[in-house]
């Protein structure tokens, strides 16, 4: 706790001065850099400083927080049931309506086989068992998220932590950013989430109202957001949380080499999705 | 010259009535699907855009083939066009108008749109489609609306105008170029990700443009007692012609880079659209239909005897116009999502609250059209 808290002054003081130095327009059309959106009703906390030093190449800047997560598979395959676990945990918390059809389905964390989650992978002569794993897929929150350089208004936007968030109130629904996502971790809200019965309950939150997370209304896209709702009062997401101590999910700043995500990463072997679109994706599988 | 709108004979006052029925019923559709939300349409979280985006790239690219009428007069002085082309630069308003609606009723919050200038995004392409876009939309009305009205008083154009006509062409090819950029630009698409789909675009665009062009052309000559005149259908059939292998040209390098490099997700949306994938074909057969007839009619086009018969003409027209309407109206975009990046084929199907909202747009676009075109005829005939 402490160790954050240092980290995140340091950060905060770190990104007001990158602040000052404004990138320019061209970098920025390059970059996909979002601005700070104060309303964000998903996050909270705003994106104040976060305009990446230019550099002269197309790679980008790293940001010294980035928020990243190492899920490790093999785990979850010993742990039955602890993935719905995790996926109940995170949509009981978001309010994620549940309106058991695929063409309305919402979805902010899942599970999918390894074919079907790693198709660029070689699935030539696999191993046995391998395409039984259950892979938790998720947002990447992408260092370079073109999801971000998509949105028109700035409704989904990278904080200053490196998460990727939604502003609910100013998404128009145009849905580009879903056509931009190369991981389909984003969901649309194709009518009323908070439709109710006569007696007063919900029709879609199978698992009941959390009254400390906001509803959606139709019409906006969501997804995962790194809970930082959770963050900001010291507790980690939800997923994480319900993972308990089996270690099945580290999560923490993938840019600080003492965290231990940094040392997780740095003794294991893991892989991406989609590495090869130049995302950055910020979580990672051991497989 | 409003008022020429409100003079007609009787068929012409059934058409306009017509076409506001059709709206007016799109327009209560439209309403239930304000009301419950896009879940009223066949679209999902795989197949997140379907055919109010399609229908507006194809718009696009209607709007954007007005240039090849005002390119060849105001540049090349190409005199034949001299009737028509007020006809061209009033359709690229109707399309335009059209794109509007399309997207207005493609939009999960439309109250919100403003948003998009309230916080103005240069790195996201659909900030750039909506400046390109309305700009194109107030160039044409501009040049249209005073050219016409210099007619009018039987005067020649005011010199000011001619600045703006000058740039309406390159702002032609930009609309279009722009609209590619959303697809284009997409990591993780690989139908889209090609550096070929805004000259695909836009040579598909001068293909379809003046095809329906001429269409409607033939159409009044028979109901409004204008004619074009030879010089410029024949005009029209040559540049229709090489549009038309350019743009067959171009899908044939996209067969031959997918199927030569054996690429998995190259090869995936064409397997999907032109012979189905994992036993879904929902596209196959109109995907071959756009092709046999996109390549009968431009093989057509190519033998002077059927372009200057006016029946074969038009129907060679109508072929490739509805091919490209397939090709571009349908299968480009719903090819893009349909085989997910997961490998995974999620089918579409359109309801029918959203192609019922499609054809109010396009009866509402025919309204535009259908009243512009009526005053700048009723102009030149009075000047003839
Ligand atoms: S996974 Fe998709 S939604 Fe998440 S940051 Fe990356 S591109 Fe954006
Ligand atoms: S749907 Fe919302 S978040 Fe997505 S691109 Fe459009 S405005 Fe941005």
């Amino acid at each position: 706790m402490d160790v954050k808290r240092r980290n995140f002054l340091k950060i905060a003081g770190l990104s007001a001065v990158a602040g000052l130095g404004a990138s320019s327009a061209f970098t920025q059309l390059l970059k996909g850099n979002a601005l700070a959106s104060e309303e964000g009703a998903g996050g909270g906390e705003t994106a104040a400083g976060h305009g990446a030093p230019e550099q002269g190449g197309h790679q980008e800047a790293e940001t010294a927080f980035q928020y990243g997560m190492v899920i490790d598979i093999p785990k979850f395959a010993a742990n039955k049931g602890l993935a719905e676990k995790c996926i109940n945990a995170c949509h009981y918390e978001h309010n994620v309506p549940d309106y058991g059809n695929p063409k309305d389905e919402i979805k902010w964390i899942w599970v999918d086989d390894y074919e079907h989650s790693f198709p660029d992978a070689s699935q030539y002569k696999r191993n046995a068992g391998l395409n039984d794993l259950p892979v938790l897929l998720t947002c990447n929150h992408c260092a370079n998220p073109p999801c971000v350089r998509a949105c028109p208004t700035q409704a989904t936007f990278k904080n200053d932590k490196g998460v990727v968030i939604m502003d609910f109130h100013r998404c128009i629904g145009c849905r580009f950013c879903m056509a931009a996502c190369p991981y389909g971790a984003r969901s649309f809200n194709w009518r009323n989430p908070r439709e109710q019965y006569a007696n007063g309950n919900y029709k879609f939150f199978k698992h009941g109202l959390n009254p400390n997370y906001p509803t959606r209304m139709r019409g906006v896209v969501e997804k995962c957001n790194f809970c930082p709702e959770r963050l900001a009062v010291g507790k980690p997401p939800a997923c994480v949380e319900a993972t308990g101590d089996t270690k099945a999910m580290v999560f923490g700043n993938i840019n600080d080499p003492n965290s231990e995500i940094a040392k997780v990463l740095n003794a294991n072997f893991t892989i991406q999705r989609n590495s090869a679109a130049g995302t950055k994706p910020s979580v990672f599988y051991i497989i | 010259m409003l008022e020429k709108a409100l003079v007609g004979s009787n068929k012409y006052w059934a058409w306009i009535f017509f076409l506001l029925g059709v709206i007016t019923i799109g327009g209560l559709f439209y309403l239930y699907q304000f009301n419950y939300g896009l879940g009223a349409t066949g679209m999902s979280r795989d197949v997140s855009w379907g055919i109010y985006i399609a229908q507006f790239t194809f718009m696009v690219g209607v709007a954007a083939g007005g240039v090849m009428l005002v390119l060849p007069y105001y540049i090349h002085d190409f005199k034949a066009f001299g009737k028509i082309t007020i006809l061209g630069e009033f359709m690229a308003i109707a399309a335009v108008a059209m794109c509007i609606m399309f997207i207005t009723a493609d939009l999960g919050q439309p109250m919100r749109i403003m948003n998009v200038l309230l916080h103005p995004t240069p790195h996201s392409m659909l900030f750039w489609d909506m400046i390109v876009l309305n700009g194109y939309l107030f160039l044409n009305a501009i040049c249209g609306w005073v050219i016409l009205n210099s007619h009018n008083k039987g005067v020649h154009y005011p010199h000011w105008v001619k600045p703006f006509i000058y740039l309406s062409i390159p702002w032609a090819f930009s609309i279009h170029t722009v609209t590619a950029f959303l697809y284009c630009g997409l990591p993780g698409r690989h139908f889209w990700l090609t550096a070929i789909l805004a000259p695909r675009f836009l040579a598909s665009a001068f293909a379809a443009g003046p095809s329906l062009l001429v269409l409607i052309a033939m159409v009044l000559k028979r109901v409004a007692n204008f004619d074009a005149g030879d010089k410029a259908f024949q005009k029209l059939g040559t540049i229709i012609t090489y549009a038309a292998l350019a743009n067959f040209f171009f899908l044939g390098l996209e067969f031959f880079v997918a199927y030569y490099s054996r690429i998995p997700g190259h090869m995936h949306t064409l397997d999907y659209l032109f012979w189905g994938l994992d036993g879904h074909n929902n596209l196959v057969l109109p995907m071959r239909f756009s092709l046999t007839i996109g390549l009968i009619a431009t093989t057509m086009l190519l033998f002077p005897q059927i372009k200057r018969n006016e029946g074969t003409f038009a129907l060679s027209c109508a072929m490739l116009f509805l091919s490209l309407w397939i090709d571009k109206g349908v299968g480009m975009v719903l090819g893009g999502f349909v085989p997910n990046p997961f490998d995974r084929v999620t089918e579409y199907y359109p309801t029918v609250i959203e192609i019922g909202i499609s054809l109010a747009v396009w009866a509402a676009g025919a309204l535009i059209l259908t009243i512009l075109y009526k005053i700048a005829i009723s102009v030149q005939a009075k000047e003839a």
